[in-house]
């Protein structure tokens, strides 16, 4: 019987072949081609040539590389503990069985089902100077206008705003099936337990779903380090770079100034960003866990 | 400080459906009882409003003279185990016992003290450092009663506790729990479907059946005595064959019923007055029939099947008029499926139920 398995064996490969066939061809041969990208002088519609690892130099000494390597940095630093907070705040406030709480569930979720380019349109009508929704608030109160999308600080700032707005629905729906994965009867067990709502919420619910915080948190790290569309579309990285993110750099790099070897390059520095903070979250959480 | 529970007229619903009507019930101070009942009975829900799990539409429930049923579940001094124990999976087992007393700001030492004397008790002090998911069902039981004994409370709920116990453990872990109420002396609730669970842990069983109590009594009142059909049918394996009795006549020394094509069964059940004998019906346990000889008084039964259980033979056959009778014969039956055997039964434990279901018994007026 056992035999007559591992004989057939390769018959078995059959039904992974087309998804590993798109597997190989779209993600793991790119992934090699761009290491490869990067030690060359690339041109789009020329031939390429083998500098070794010069482009990583260029790209380590370049200020705006550095800059926007900044940005980012700020950016997941401050947007990704909101989404988190954020997400979890929605999920525990809306986990109820109640016509009030699915409509808000359905609205909170709803912006994530959004294009880029609609998220950014909207934030742009709230943002933009003169006629925007904040400049009209302003004016009503009295106060001096800010020009959100067009002040260096302020910029970055709206771009996270209008990328918590957006994303947040995912964060909200993870942590809302962890919460109903919590068995009720710890709870009824923590009433009998004489246990207030804060030790409820901080010795029963939140490590209940301590697996789902961190699964959320690499997520959104993941996520928020490719930051581009709303960069891009909102304040097209400025004033003066203050909000371009590294992945309008590597756009910039290889599709503007035609150095594909050099946009490669700083791609492979983002990979190891991301690998490295996504690795760093892992290990603080099951650190944290055995203490 | 006492801990008499006192049930006053406690009625439960959901929306229209009434799960408890008018519920009654005076527990001592001290006493074991168990609610026994089908599943859907409203046993649990009943405990669970003890507890203050489930809210109470209408009556009171006191314990210990003070009205607790508008108390949050934490203040009322009682301390449940649940059927799948609810231990907090993210905690050590110590940390789940002391759990409870540091939410009341107990002193630490005295948290230990009562941490480690409890987990004595319950012989699981090598566990106090694992989690939940490293012990075994019957391990995570006694955690579980440990989490309520350190709570030293007035009394105790038991909500189907051994439920998730495999046959050998039941037993075991039934035994302690019995040890453990004569060693604390404290009141305990205790719910549960298995009537052996019932029989052997109770002071006195409350059979519950459709919302409402159908009797509370010793275990051996509710075994002999049983006040309605239901509790006869329910208490005791095998169930009591019950006969239809449409043909009575009240003799002196009690009711004769005419089993039709199988002869008449003397009884020393004397029925009242207007014995409404429509819908009458006849029980008889296994263990009050013999087998006897041919030529004695009794019932013809042609045996179905043989059921050997090495102590005792169990007949299950049928009537003349086709019911349905289990006859105890002793262990070395010759007996055999096919077979037609004499019955002959003891007059004195028959049991006479009245169309509407309710009991009359042997010396009874």
């Amino acid at each position: 019987m056992a035999e007559s398995y591992r004989r057939s064996s390769w018959k078995n490969l059959l039904f992974v072949a087309p998804y590993l066939t798109v597997f190989l061809a779209l993600l793991v041969f790119p992934l090699f081609w761009g290491m490869w990208l990067s030690l060359n002088k690339v041109d789009l519609f020329g031939g390429s040539q083998f500098i070794g690892l010069k482009n990583y130099a260029r790209v380590l000494n370049d200020p705006i590389f550095a800059q926007a390597v900044r940005n980012t940095l700020l950016f997941v630093a401050v947007s990704v503990p909101t989404l988190v907070a954020l997400g979890l705040f929605l999920a525990l406030a809306l986990n109820k069985a109640s016509r009030g709480s699915a409509f808000l569930r359905g609205l909170f979720f709803s912006s994530s089902i959004l294009s880029v380019t609609i998220v950014t349109l909207i934030w742009r009508i709230v943002f933009i100077p003169g006629d925007g929704l904040m400049a009209v608030i302003f004016e009503a109160f009295g106060w001096q206008p800010i020009g959100f999308l067009s002040t260096k600080g302020w910029s970055l700032f709206s771009v996270g705003v209008a990328t918590v707005w957006w994303c947040v629905g995912l964060p909200m729906m993870l942590f809302l099936a962890a919460l109903q994965q919590i068995p009720k009867d710890l709870y009824e067990a923590a009433a009998l337990d004489n246990s207030n709502k804060w030790r409820v919420l901080t010795r029963i619910t939140l490590p209940s779903i301590k697996s789902t915080i961190m699964l959320v948190a690499i997520i959104q790290i993941v996520l928020q380090f490719q930051l581009f569309g709303q960069a891009q579309l909102m304040t097209n990285g400025g004033p003066a770079g203050s909000s371009r993110p590294i992945v309008m750099y590597i756009y910039e790099a290889g599709f503007i100034r035609w150095e594909v070897g050099m946009g490669a390059a700083a791609s492979e520095i983002l990979f190891l960003i991301i690998l490295i903070a996504a690795m760093f979250q892992y290990w603080l959480t099951t650190r944290k866990g055995e203490a | 400080m006492s801990a008499a529970i006192e049930i006053k007229n406690v009625t439960k619903s959901y929306g229209a459906l009434t799960v408890l009507d008018d519920i009654s019930l005076d527990i001592a101070d001290g006493e074991f009882i168990v609610f026994l009942g089908p599943s859907g009975c409203g046993k649990s829900t009943l405990l669970r409003m003890i507890a203050g799990l489930e809210a109470v539409n209408a009556g009171e429930i006191h314990l210990g003279g003070k009205r607790i049923d508008t108390m949050a579940p934490g203040q009322r001094g009682v301390a449940m185990v649940f059927q799948s124990y609810a231990l907090y999976p993210h905690m050590t087992i110590a940390q789940n016992m002391a759990f409870g007393l540091e939410n009341i700001k107990l002193e630490r030492s005295e948290i230990d003290r009562r941490v480690k004397d409890a987990a004595t008790i319950l012989e699981i002090d090598h566990l106090l450092d694992r989690k939940p998911a490293k012990l075994s069902g019957g391990q995570r039981q006694r955690v579980a009663i440990g989490r309520a004994i350190v709570k030293e409370p007035t009394a105790f709920l038991f909500d189907e506790p051994l439920s998730n116990l495999d046959a050998a453990l039941r037993g075991r872990t039934r035994l302690e729990l019995a040890q453990l109420h004569q060693r604390l002396g404290s009141t305990m609730v205790f719910v549960t479907h298995d009537q052996v669970e019932a029989m052997t842990l109770a002071d006195r069983i409350v059979i519950m059946h459709e919302k409402k109590i159908e009797q509370i009594g010793t275990p051996m009142e509710i075994y002999q005595r049983p006040a309605t059909r239901f509790v006869a049918e329910f208490v005791g394996s095998p169930s009591m064959s019950i006969l239809p009795a449409s043909n009575i006549t009240s003799g002196k020394q009690g009711a004769i019923i005419d089993v039709q094509g199988a002869g008449k069964i003397e009884t020393h059940v004397v029925l009242p007055k207007g014995f409404k004998s429509s819908g009458a019906a006849i029980g008889i346990r296994a263990e009050d029939t013999r087998v006897v000889a041919a030529d004695e008084a009794g019932l013809a039964l042609k045996v179905v099947v043989v059921e050997r259980l090495g102590d005792r033979t169990l007949l299950y056959g049928k009537l003349g008029d086709g019911s349905d009778l289990i006859v105890e014969d002793s262990g070395r039956s010759a007996v055999a499926a096919g077979d037609t055997v004499r019955v002959g039964i003891d007059p004195d434990a028959l049991h006479i139920f009245d169309g509407d279901g309710r009991a009359y018994h042997h010396g009874e007026a």
